[in-house]
């Protein structure tokens, strides 16, 4: 019984190992299952249980504590629409409005097609630039309803609309679940080392040597 | 900071108090008469600070600030004030918001009467709460588990349950999830909360939020009589509270007895009540008519057809077997009765699945406060604590996990306190006394089984430098690892650890409620009451009893075999169900069959009182007066509650009367009379009598001293053949024995058992999980259903003790060291 | 220095690129790589001078680096404003492994300076951890991004990668003995996770739920248990100018207790809101408001009604603080915080009791549920608002959400001086019954309103219309 795909599985060790304690390594993996299946799965918190050691309750009491992640299937965009004090002062609600009256659906609820979910959510960190919604967390600036009518088309055309947000975000939009299209690797060679806190308790040794000579490489 | 040991003066409300070192200001407020309203503040769990109700003025110097008393150490000067007008708008204010979303259950909910949220309400509250909106929904309400229940519109989000099972049981299956006011406590979808210890969330709750599926609307808390008594489930001792209306018993509660259990019980302590009080327990006695069959018959009948049965018997041709169920009092009556009436050393409480008497009785014994010792060391040289002693279980995973302990394994199998032992080393069934000499660097360079030399030595050394000069005592918990070893091969590893380690001590793991109470007044072959051998104790005994054995007798599988040899005329069985509880199930067929007359007492018709001649109904210890004494050698008080079902009588009435029938008078005529007789014959006893127990009700008296310490020759164990897989067999917690099935709440929950294999062992089988193979042990072949298990070591198989799926005592033979199966090729 | 690859039409005005970020005329101690289009790429920040400061840190000894940085007067820019170099000493001697956690999981309304900040210039903010590491003997970094920011993580990333590969992060850093990894860890939505402790808990795997403090002191008892020092991204991504260009230098720029700059986030009805970078201290809300380099007064010619002067949890200011300098102590005093620069102005057309339930909404949403008081009673403050916006508000309401904000926060509660009324302001900060300060947030809003606005909610509620049917009859066409 194995959730992730063996690519994924590899990646959940890189994960892990970047972590002095493998429960740290929770919420990421939480974010690797999501971006594998769209949604948070049942299999999933198993799997992520056994690797973090922990029990499947905490995974799931860990994961249900945070926004971002889905226990039941979501579309394939999820549109956020922030209505906080910033974005409501310049129209946010009204556009929630609009928002759910051209997909038809509610806040909280999927187009019948699958293809989108709408949320109403709180601040998305874009206040200056009110109002603005998320599509699968990229950024659209200064929305009004037709960037987001706009955005809708380009999604249905199976083009990508990232560059209607205008903040230098380029490439396709990812499916659900997919945040960083890029991952951190750290090479072997290059490690410094991460070990458990017990491992770790003494002094570093820079603290004793330094300063010591740099590179003769420096501009 | 002031010095270990010194008190803490403090202010509170205008009065001097003396805190002790480290205590939380709530809890010294409490102990001096000031209580401050809590509800996730538990003594026996890690603060949190979160209910908010605790808050105080306090100040430190920099003026009135209000702070969780609950997470606040007293500092000297500390100056507190619990009636300020602001301590008071606070406690009014949470409570208030406690009651937002609280439903208006009372008049429903079980928790009325014994609310900590109605009584605090009421006492530091606001008279009404002034929440009009809606409150939050859940569906109400849903089970945990077969026995605890949820209501989650009740709960005020404490935290207890969660902390309980996280951090006391390591069983985190319950956990808050979702955030915020819509945070609730839930299992993992079709999880549900299968911990051995979940009835103890339903005490500590201090809201209905978590019932009890035996107790839920069964009745009101005024309706309630109580008395505080001792759990006789295992032999922890844990300190009860038994609560009965209308002369039935609903409910036993945990109660903190520090030096023991601290206030949590193992489901199976807490739901046995349910056994006792089934209507299949025998209030007749029964005799075997001459058509062959039991039939209900009077008390006079049948003592006399016992008493006839045992007139003008050879000593020698009577046995007496089982008694670790009885009180201490019904104990001695026994003994008196049988050693010192009948003449016959042929007794013994022990039914061949425990360890030599006079051996556990010469080690010198630890507490288990002492076990527990922050920063010791313990070694498990026994069974699984989490499956046959949860109470103590709780107290071990404590210490090892919050108090620094260092717990070292030397077990055939995982046990429940793996995950947290600093050492787990997988010793095969007969291997036990080698791995231990090579911890002292005695025997070669190769490994024994699966443990290299040098793990072995890494261990030792801990244990070695442990004692001296670092004042961390060594304890051995030492126990039957398998029914399916002879009980030497513990034994000489226990001697080795005892010649090696100084001032080691060991705590006791034979399991059986009142097994140490047995051994301690003489239910044993060789030994008299009070820890002696018979020589020894002989001219004790002089004036007090009749006669007293001449030369030490047989023990329980002697007294079976010979049983089996035509050689016993009475076989008296005290609550024991040999055919299932000895662990060679065909010895204890021959010997019963091979008996004369059986007398049998017992609380129900197991299968061997349904093979017995005479049946007497003995009382159960809700029914029954008198003191049982745990694995320490700790004497506590166990309290009649309730009426005994039809005329089931005490266990030492039976044996008075049996006794004066044959002409011989125990001067036993209540439980107390024991006390005045032991104070005379045993020495340890000497310090304990009924006004001192009853002063020390809760921690019990300690009993301590014992016999010298034996050697038993040392057991030849043939060496490990790798074609074949050595048993082990061990018991879990529920199983099909004749309480936990007359429990209701607990029959269900007993595993079906199957062959187990560690699994790259399994692998090599090649059978399919579930499958069936054929193995052949000693007594010949038998067909069994096999899995993996990843608990189990390499080159042995795994059996549960007393279980549907396979018959573990059919493999077992009770004169061979270990068991040795092949499996038989297909 | 190369050019800026990006020209503004008046010399001023949007970074199309940094969508929000305005250049404005002044110092740009964080955000000098911003005019450029590819200003997170290594090849960028190395040629714009990236890990300079760094080199000149690995050149000097640890402590010394904490001096300069003590010395330089660094404010926390997460909220609380506690100087880092002072925080950095609070570790215990002789404890190890120690841990930095950086602060990235900003979610306050009203700011996205640090998005900005991890978006456009990762090189610094990786350069900025490495310096803290280095003064302090910080074992291992982790770099906790909130979970929303997905651009920010994809660059962050790249950076990361980019600076191991470059020598600047790993082992033997630069060819010293100083090693460090950083990890690069994602939130999962989650407001109250910003508390340093609630991170921490996030961080290890759980709940994002604050610990105690006493005794849960990061700087003593932190990430697993061990001495983490918490600081927010903008602190940090301050240090390499500092390292470069010393603390006297540093301290050259705003004013004696708050020197340096910050990034200041105007939002609402304002002509020109966005991102600024300003000199703390020595420049007024009315600088940043009305002034012709910043936003240039209220959009529409419509007045000020209202504006919170530092994210969700300030109390309101009005017209009359709008002479006060950007300094914490002076904002404490007048009764609201500076907090993390994030200020939101309201004009006239702005319906007060709705602002007031979307903040309360806030906070009532992103309760952790830890303790009673703010798990129960921002949820109930929420419901009674937004009865009394639906029509069916009592009159005993507006007192009631009083008294529910004093069972939060015990009074008074820090609220701006109110000359015409002759009310003076009550001082920040707010006292708690909480375990940590959201709760109390949730009060600011409604005290702010509630003594400046009282009459919008009595309106709301002496209006009739959707009242439920009373029992008693009506007499002479009066309600009874």
């Amino acid at each position: 019984m194995s959730f992730f795909t063996e690519a994924n599985a590899r990646t959940a060790a890189e994960v892990i190992a970047r972590y002095p304690r493998p429960r740290s390594a929770v919420i990421p993996l939480l974010h690797l299952a999501q971006e594998q299946e769209g949604w948070v799965t049942r299999d999933a918190m198993v799997e992520i249980a056994e690797l973090t050691g922990a029990t499947p309750a905490e995974v799931l009491g860990t994961g249900s504590f945070y926004e971002m992640f889905r226990f039941h299937p979501v579309g394939r965009y999820v549109v956020n629409v922030c209505t906080n004090i910033s974005c409501q002062l310049l129209g946010g609600e009204e556009l929630l409005h609009h928002v759910e009256e051209s997909l038809e659906v509610h806040a909280g609820g999927t187009t019948a097609d699958g293809m989108f979910t709408v949320e109403e959510v709180e601040c998305v960190a874009a206040c200056t630039e009110a109002p603005c919604f998320t599509v699968n967390y990229r950024y659209f600036h200064r929305a009004d309803p037709d960037t987001f009518d706009a955005v809708v088309d380009d999604l249905r055309a199976g083009r990508s609309p990232l560059a209607r947000g205008a903040q230098g975000d380029d490439g396709n939009l990812p499916a659900h679940g997919t945040l960083g299209r890029l991952r951190q690797h750290i090479p072997d060679d290059r490690r410094a080392g991460v070990v458990p806190p017990e491992q770790a308790d003494q002094e570093p040794v820079w603290l004793r040597t330094a300063p010591s000579t740099t590179s003769a490489a420096d501009a | 900071m002031n010095d270990v040991g010194q008190s803490v003066e403090i202010t509170v409300d205008g009065r001097t108090v003396l805190a002790n070192p480290g205590e939380l200001l709530i809890d010294a407020c409490e102990r001096t008469g000031t209580y401050i309203p809590r509800f996730c503040h538990h003594p026996r769990m890690r603060p949190v600070g979160m209910c908010r109700s605790c808050l105080v003025e306090v100040d430190t110097g920099r003026g009135p600030a209000l702070q969780a008393s609950c997470m606040l150490e007293c500092s000297p000067g500390m100056q507190v004030d619990t009636e300020s007008e602001r301590t008071r708008k606070a406690q009014a204010g949470v409570l208030e918001f406690l009651l937002v979303n609280h439903p208006l259950d009372c008049p429903v909910c079980d928790k009325g009467g014994e609310c900590p949220l109605q009584d605090q309400t009421m006492a530091f509250g606001p008279g009404e709460s002034r929440f009009v909106e809606e409150k939050r929904h859940f569906e109400k309400p849903i089970p945990v588990n077969d026995n605890v229940f949820l209501d989650r519109e009740r709960c005020i989000l404490c935290d207890r349950c969660t902390r309980f099972a996280d951090e006391v049981a390591g069983d985190a299956l319950i956990h808050f999830q979702g955030r915020g006011s819509d945070t609730e406590v839930n299992t993992f979808p079709d999880e549900p909360f299968s911990s051995y210890f979940s009835g103890n969330t339903v005490q500590v709750c201090p809201v209905g939020a978590l019932t009890a599926a035996p107790y839920r609307f069964k009745a009101r808390p005024w309706d309630l009589e109580e008395v505080e008594s001792t759990s006789v489930v295992d032999s922890v001792g844990s300190r009860i509270a038994v609560q009965s209306s209308r002369d039935c018993v609903l409910r036993f509660q945990g109660v903190d007895a520090d030096a023991v259990n601290w206030g949590w019980l193992c489901d199976k302590e807490r739901f046995i009540f349910e056994a006792y009080d089934h209507e299949d327990r025998l209030g007749t006695p029964l005799l075997r008519g001459d058509d062959g069959d039991l039939a209900p018959t009077g008390w006079g009948e049948a003592l006399a057809a016992a008493a006839a049965a045992l007139t003008d018997v050879d000593p020698d041709r009577i046995a007496v077997l089982g008694g670790a169920r009885l009180t201490n009092e019904s104990q001695y009556a026994w003994t008196k009765f049988a050693k010192g009436v009948l003449g016959t050393d042929h007794v013994d409480a022990q039914l061949g699945d425990g360890l030599p008497a006079d051996f556990v009785l010469g080690l010198p014994r630890a507490t288990i406060d002492e076990a527990c010792t922050p920063g010791g060391i313990i070694v498990l040289l026994g069974p699984d604590p989490k499956e046959e002693l949860g109470s103590l279980y709780l107290r071990l995973r404590h210490a090892v996990v919050h108090d620094g302990a260092t717990l070292i394994e030397l077990t055939p199998r995982a046990t429940g306190l793996t995950p947290f032992a600093d050492h787990s080393l997988r010793v095969r069934p007969g291997e036990a006394v080698d791995v231990v000499r090579a911890m002292f660097g005695e025997g070669g360079t190769a490994p024994i089984g699966g443990v290299t030399v040098e793990e072995a030595q890494a261990v030792g050394a801990i244990v070695s430098g442990a004692a001296v000069g670092q004042n961390r005592p060594v304890t051995v918990l030492l126990g039957r690892q398998s029914l399916a070893e002879a009980p030497g091969t513990v034994v000489d590893a226990a001697l080795v650890l005892h010649d090696w380690i100084a001032d080691v001590r060991f705590l006791s793991m034979l399991r059986r409620g009142n097994v140490h109470g047995a051994l301690d007044l003489g239910l044993a072959p060789g030994l008299l009451p009070g820890r002696v051998g018979l020589d020894e104790g002989r001219p004790r005994f002089a004036a007090a009893w009749p006669t007293t054995p001449a030369t030490k007798g047989r023990d329980a599988l002697e007294s079976l075999r010979a049983a089996a040899d035509g050689e016993v005329d009475v076989l008296v069985l005290l609550g024991a169900d040999v055919l299932t509880d000895v662990p060679d199930h065909d010895l204890a067929r021959r010997g019963l069959e091979g008996a004369g007359t059986v007398i049998a007492l017992d609380l129900f018709a197991t299968p061997t009182v349904a093979a017995a001649d005479v049946v007497l109904p003995a009382t159960a210890p809700t029914e029954t007066d008198g003191t049982v004494t745990n694995l320490e050698g700790r004497v506590s008080i166990v309290a009649r509650k309730v009426t005994p079902p039809g005329t089931a009588r005490p266990d030492w009435m039976i044996a008075v009367e049996l006794a004066r029938r044959l002409g011989a008078d125990l001067g036993i005529s209540s439980p107390d009379d024991v006390w005045a007789e032991l104070s005379v014959v045993s020495p340890i006893h000497a310090h304990i009598d009924p006004e001192a127990l009853a002063v020390q009700a809760r921690e019990g008296i300690l009993v301590s001293g014992g016999p010298a310490l034996v050697r038993p020759a040392p057991l030849e164990v043939p060496s490990h053949d790798k074609n074949s897989y050595r048993l082990v067999v061990t018991r879990s917690m529920y199983d099909c024995g004749v309480l936990t099935a007359h429990s209701r709440s607990l029959a269900g929950l007993a595993p079906v058992t199957r062959l187990a294999f560690e699994p790259t062992d399994f692998a090599a089988l090649g059978v399919a999980e579930g499958g069936r193979i054929e193995v052949r042990g000693p007594r010949g072949n038998i067909d069994v259903v096999v899995g993996p298990d990843s608990r189990v070591t390499k080159g042995t198989a795994h059996l549960l003790f007393n279980q549907r799926g396979v018959s573990a005592g059919d493999l077992i033979e009770a004169t061979a060291a270990v068991i040795d199966l092949t499996v038989v090729p297909v | 220095m190369p050019e800026p690859t990006i020209v503004h039409p008046d010399g001023m005005g949007y970074i199309p690129h940094a969508a929000g970020f305005v250049a404005n005329e002044g110092p740009k101690l964080v955000s000098g790589r911003f005019p450029y289009e590819d200003s997170y790429t290594l090849e960028c920040a190395l040629a714009t001078g990236a890990y300079t400061g760094l080199r000149a840190a690995l050149g000097r000894t640890p402590a010394d680096v904490h001096t300069e940085v003590r010395d330089a007067t660094l404010l926390g820019r997460g909220g609380a404003g506690f100087p880092a170099g002072v925080k950095w000493g609070f570790c215990p001697e002789d404890v190890w492994p120690r841990y930095l956690v950086v602060n990235g999981d900003e979610s306050e309304p009203g700011t996205y300076k640090d998005r900005l900040l991890m978006e456009r210039d990762p090189h610094q903010l990786i350069e900025g951890c490495l310096i803290a590491c280095y003064a302090l003997g910080l074992s291992q970094c982790f770099l906790y991004v909130r979970g929303e920011m997905a651009l920010a993580q994809e660059r962050l990333a790249v950076a990361l990668n980019d600076a191991y590969e470059a020598g600047y992060v790993g082992r033997n850093i630069c060819d010293t003995d100083f090693s460090v990894d950083i990890t690069l860890h994602w939130g999962a939505g989650a407001y109250i996770v910003g508390e340093e402790t609630a991170l921490i808990e996030s961080l290890e795997g759980n709940r994002g739920m604050p610990r105690l403090k006493p005794p849960y002191f990061p700087a003593a008892i932190g990430l697993y248990g061990r001495p983490t020092i918490v600081n927010n991204v903008e602190t940090l991504a301050n240090l390499p100018w500092i390292l470069e260009h010393g603390a006297i230098a540093y301290r050259g720029y705003g004013s004696e207790a708050s020197p340096g700059t910050r990034l200041f986030a105007v939002s609402g009805h304002v002509v020109r809101p966005g991102v600024y970078e300003v000199e703390q201290g020595v420049t007024t809300y009315r600088d940043l408001i009305y002034g012709p380099n910043f936003c240039r007064g209220i959009r529409e010619g419509n007045e000020l009604k209202a504006f919170i002067p530092g994210g969700a949890s300030a109390p309101w200011f009005f017209e009359e603080q709008l002479d006060l300098s950007l300094e914490a102590r002076d904002i404490g005093a007048a009764g609201s915080m500076l907090g993390s620069g994030a200020i939101v102005v309201m004009d006239h057309t702005t319906d007060v009791v709705k602002a007031c339930l979307r903040i309360v909404r806030f906070f009532a949403r992103e309760s952790c549920g830890k303790c009673s008081p703010c798990r129960e009673g921002t949820s109930w403050e929420e419901k009674i608002l937004e009865r009394i916006l639906d029509g069916h508000g009592r009159p005993s309401d507006l007192d009631l959400l009083l008294d529910i904000g004093d069972n939060i926060s015990p009074g008074p509660y820090p609220v701006a001086a109110h000359g015409a009324a002759g009310l003076d302001a009550v001082p920040f900060p707010p006292l708690q019954t909480t375990i940590c300060p959201l709760g109390p947030s949730s009060v600011a809003p409604i005290t702010s309103a509630l003594r400046r606005f009282r009459s919008e909610f009595e309106a709301r509620i002496t209006r009739h219309e959707g009242i439920p049917v009373r029992s008693a009859p009506v007499v002479d066409g009066d309600p009874a």
